[in-house]
């Protein structure tokens, strides 16, 4: 068993916009960075089979989801020039048009963030055992696969 | 050797628990996925990786007596 604990990155439900506005709120005490990016993933209403998706109920093995962020983060920290870097992720049920993930990298220039934000977000997809239940309007509901 | 299995998503729908604990008189991953395969015969048409001590391995890696999990596709973000 590994018993090395990572930060956590899940919180339980939609990321709340008063909780991003707050994280950009707290960087402007550090005045070495010029420049911000943020993703936010946002539940779709997709329509499967003339269905509706209206939540996503998120599930993960989270010791190694947890494990899998934080090497995502040394990674990313030893590829670019960042000063500092966020990442939530929600666990439940999330609404369709509510957020999901919020990733937040920081760095004194811009063009290293545009190009760190894309290269953690594709990891984060490709790397990290979330699992999304889509419940459909009629409560009845498949498993999302990432493409 | 006594191993704890954990399930998540639609492979815990099919085995109708997240997290068990089997005694397994097998050496390797592929042989564990066979006594699975015959306790859920449904696990057969799913797709899945396998993680053992939180790390992705192959059917032919060796049971070292950590915690395995049945990972179906991800779907974060």
């Amino acid at each position: 068993m590994k018993d090395k604990k990572f930060k956590n990155v899940f919180k339980e439900g939609a990321i709340s916009s008063n909780f991003i506005e707050n994280s950009i709120y707290k960087h402007q005490t550090k005045t070495n960075i010029g420049a911000h990016n943020i993703f936010l993933g946002q539940v779709r209403a997709d329509i499967i089979d003339g269905k509706t998706v209206s939540a996503i109920e998120y599930t993960a093995y989270e010791d190694m989801a947890n494990q899998k962020f934080h090497e995502i983060r040394e990674s990313a920290f030893k590829k670019f020039n960042l000063t500092c870097m966020h990442t939530y992720h929600s666990l439940g049920t999330v609404k369709a048009g509510e957020i999901c993930l919020f990733v937040f990298v920081s760095s004194p220039r811009r063009k290293v963030v545009f190009e760190a934000l894309e290269y953690i977000v594709e990891a984060i997809k490709a790397n990290v055992p979330v699992f999304g239940k889509e419940i459909f309007e009629d409560e009845s509901h498949q498993w999302k696969k990432n493409k | 050797m006594l191993i704890t299995i954990k399930y998540f998503g639609q492979i815990a729908e099919v085995t109708q628990k997240e997290e068990e604990q089997l005694e397994v008189n097998k050496n390797s991953v592929s042989g564990l996925l066979n006594t699975l395969y015959s306790k859920y015969s449904d696990l057969k048409n799913k797709d899945f990786q396998i993680a053992q001590n939180q790390e992705l391995v192959d059917l032919d890696a060796e049971l070292t007596g950590a915690e395995i999990a049945l990972l179906p596709p991800f779907a974060g973000g």
